[in-house]
C-alpha cells in the first residue's frame, strides 16, 4: 500500500471529491457538547474556559480524557462520547 | 506510443516460449536483407542477446497489438504493412523478405500467448496507455489508507462493503456490454440526475456483479426509470417497498441466476448484485438516501437487494415476461415495487380450487385484511404447488380470476369501522363488493425448490397504479 489507489467516482459529481465533513450543529439549544482532553499539557485551563462559556450558555457539558496524548482514543471512550454527546471539542495541543 | 522504425521489422518476443528461444537466431537472419531489425522482448532484458529493447510495461507490445509471441511486423513508410506470428518458415521469409531463415528448424510451431494479453495484464494497459472511454472523476485514495473504508467514508455504501471501483475493474466491467461508457439511460431520481453506462458500471462493480451481467443491470435500471414505475415516490414513500427484480428468459440460465431452492433467499452472485447494483445506482447516482429523501418508516431487508429469475425451464406456465408481451427466445426485466415476503403454507390442498381458496386468504392481509384495491402483488407460487394448478390445466390467468374472485368481499365488511376497526375502506364502497386486486393488480411467478408445498406473497407498495407504482418489463439487450 505504498502507492494511492485511484477510485472511480461512483455519484452525481456533484459534491467535492474530498470526503465531506460530518453535518454541523445548527445551534446549541438543548444540546450536550463534549470536552475531550487529550492529556497534553494545559488541555485542561482551555476546556476548563470553555467549559465556564457553554454552561453560561445554558449548554450540557460532559468532561472525557483521553489516556495519553500519544496514542488514538480507546475505542469505548469514542463510543461514551458519541453515545452522550451531540458535538465534542478537542484541545489538541500544548 | 514510441516511435516505430519509418522502414524495418519489428520482432516482439519472450524468453518464456519455447517457440521464441527455438526461433532466436532467425531473428538476426532477417537482418541480412535491407531492413534494420528491432527485437523488443517481453520479460528478459537479456534475451536474445543485449542489444534488445525490453518492453517491461508492455507499452510497446500494448500499442502494436501483440496477441501471440513471436510476432514478426514488417513497417515501411512509417506503417506497418505486413505482419506474422508464431514460426512459419514461408510467412517470415514472406514478411521479412529474406529467404533461407533457420534452415536448422522445422517448418512451423504454435508461438506462445503474449503477456499484454494475460488475464488483468491487458486492463492494466487500457487504462495506462489505451482510450478506454471512461470520464467518470478519478478519485485518489491515499497511500496506507483502506480502500474499502474510504467507500464507507464517502457514503456510496449501503451499509455492506463494496468492492472498490479501480479503473482496472470498471473497464473489465464495461467489457460485458457493446453500448458506450457515454451512453446516456435517463434521469435517475430523487436529483434527476442524468445517468451513463459507465456510472452503471462503476456502482455495478461496487455491488460486486460480474461483467455478463451488465445487461440485466442496464435493463433494470431502463425500467426504473420508467415514468409510470414511479421510482422517486417508490424512494421517497414511508412505506415498505422498494425495487423487486424479476428475470426472465434465456439469459438467466447464462449468468447462473437462481430460481430454484432460496431463489428468494441468499448465496447466489448474481441475484444478489445485480439487485444491489440497481440500489446502488439509486443511491450514489441520484442521491437516494435513507434519512434523507427514502423516508421509510421500516424499510425491508429486500432494499439491499430483491432479484430472482422465475423457474421457467419446467413450468406449466408461460413466464412473467412472456405474458407481458416479450417474445420466447428474449430475456427481460421486471420491476416491481413491492415489500417483503409473506410465506404462504398449503399442504393439504389436492385440487386447485382449494389452492386457489388458500392463496386468496393469504393474499387478503396485504397491507391490511380490509385494504381492498390497494397494493398490487407478486404471488411467487413453488414447484409442487403450480404441478397442481398443471395437472388441471389451470394457467396463470385462470388462477388469477379464481383468487380475485374468491377474495370478493362485501364492502361492508371492509369500511372504516367495519369489524371494530376504524381502519377500511372510504364508506362509499359500503354497498360494492370489492375484489383485493385491481385488474392486472396480481402478477404470477414460479420459482422455488424441488420440495415444499410452500408459496410466497410479495405485497406492493400502497401507491399502486396511476397514481404511484405500476409494475415495467423491458427487455434485455444482449
Amino acid at each position: 500500500m505504498d502507492q494511492s489507489t485511484i477510485l472511480m467516482d461512483p455519484t452525481a459529481e456533484l459534491s467535492p471529491a474530498v470526503r465531506e465533513r460530518l453535518p454541523r450543529l445548527d445551534d446549541l439549544q438543548g444540546k450536550t457538547v463534549g470536552l475531550l482532553d487529550i492529556s497534553k499539557a494545559r488541555g485542561d485551563v482551555f476546556l476548563d474556559r470553555l467549559s465556564e462559556l457553554f454552561k453560561e450558555k445554558g449548554v450540557t457539558v460532559n468532561r472525557y480524557r483521553k489516556p495519553t496524548f500519544s496514542r488514538i482514543a480507546p475505542a469505548k471512550l469514542k463510543q461514551k462520547i458519541v453515545s452522550e454527546c451531540d458535538a465534542v471539542i478537542e484541545g489538541l495541543a500544548d | 506510443m514510441k516511435s516505430m522504425p519509418q522502414d524495418g521489422l519489428v520482432v516482439v518476443c519472450k524468453k518464456d516460449c519455447e517457440t521464441c528461444v527455438m526461433t532466436q537466431d532467425v531473428y538476426h537472419e532477417i537482418g541480412q536483407g535491407n531492413l534494420p531489425v528491432t527485437i523488443y522482448s517481453q520479460d528478459d532484458p537479456h534475451f536474445p542477446d543485449e542489444n534488445v529493447i525490453y518492453d517491461q510495461d508492455l507499452e510497446v507490445s500494448f500499442n502494436l497489438d501483440i496477441e501471440v509471441v513471436p510476432t514478426l511486423i514488417r513497417f515501411e513508410n512509417g506503417v506497418e504493412t505486413d505482419r506474422t506470428f508464431s514460426w512459419d518458415r514461408a510467412e517470415w521469409e514472406r514478411v521479412s523478405a529474406v529467404n533461407g531463415l533457420g534452415l536448422g528448424l522445422i517448418d512451423s510451431k504454435p508461438g506462445c500467448g503474449a503477456l499484454n494479453v494475460m488475464p488483468g495484464t491487458l486492463e492494466r494497459l487500457q487504462v495506462k496507455y489505451g482510450d478506454t472511454g471512461i470520464t467518470a472523476r478519478q478519485i485518489e485514495i491515499p497511500p496506507l489508507q483502506d480502500d474499502i473504508e474510504a467507500c464507507y467514508d464517502r457514503g456510496w455504501t449501503d451499509g455492506l462493503p463494496v468492492v472498490p471501483p479501480t479503473p482496472e475493474r470498471v473497464l473489465r466491467m464495461l467489457n460485458g456490454t457493446h453500448r458506450s461508457p457515454s451512453e446516456e439511460l435517463g434521469l435517475v431520481p430523487p436529483n434527476r440526475v442524468s445517468v451513463t453506462v459507465q456510472k452503471v458500471a462503476i456502482n455495478a462493480v461496487m455491488a460486486g456483479c460480474l461483467p455478463e451481467y451488465m445487461p440485466v443491470v442496464l435493463a433494470a435500471v431502463e425500467a426504473a426509470l420508467l415514468d409510470e414505475f414511479c421510482m422517486h415516490g417508490l424512494l421517497a414513500t414511508t412505506w415498505f417497498s422498494g425495487p423487486v427484480v424479476i428475470v426472465n428468459g434465456p439469459i438467466t440460465k447464462k449468468i447462473g441466476m437462481n430460481s430454484e431452492g432460496n431463489a428468494l433467499g441468499q448465496g447466489n452472485r448474481a441475484n444478489a448484485t445485480i439487485g444491489r447494483a440497481l440500489q446502488l445506482i439509486i443511491r450514489n447516482v441520484g442521491g437516494g438516501k435513507p434519512g434523507g429523501v427514502d423516508r421509510a418508516c421500516l424499510g425491508n431487508p429486500g432494499k439491499y437487494t430483491f432479484c430472482f429469475a422465475e423457474r421457467e425451464h419446467d413450468s406449466p406456465w408461460p413466464s412473467l415476461a412472456q405474458e407481458r408481451g416479450i417474445p420466447n427466445e428474449k430475456s427481460a426485466v421486471t420491476l416491481f415495487a413491492g415489500d417483503g415476503v409473506q410465506g404462504i403454507m398449503d399442504q393439504r390442498s389436492r385440487d386447485p380450487e382449494s389452492l386457489a381458496k388458500s392463496f386468496a386468504m393469504s393474499l387478503l392481509t396485504i397491507a391490511h385484511a380490509k385494504a381492498r384495491m390497494v397494493s398490487d402483488a407478486i404471488l411467487v407460487v413453488s414447484p409442487e404447488h403450480s404441478r397442481l394448478f398443471g395437472e388441471a390445466n389451470w394457467g396463470k390467468n385462470k388462477l388469477k380470476e379464481a383468487i380475485q374472485s374468491f377474495t370478493m368481499t362485501p364492502g361492508e365488511e371492509v369500511v372504516r369501522g367495519a369489524q371494530g376497526v376504524t381502519e377500511g375502506m372510504p364508506e362509499q364502497f359500503k354497498n360494492a363488493t370489492l375484489p383485493k386486486f385491481k385488474p392486472d393488480g396480481l402478477h404470477i411467478v414460479r420459482a422455488g425448490g424441488n420440495a415444499g408445498l410452500f408459496s410466497a406473497v410479495i405485497g406492493g407498495w400502497v401507491a399502486s397504479g396511476p397514481i404511484g407504482s405500476t409494475a415495467v418489463t423491458v427487455e434485455i439487450k444482449e
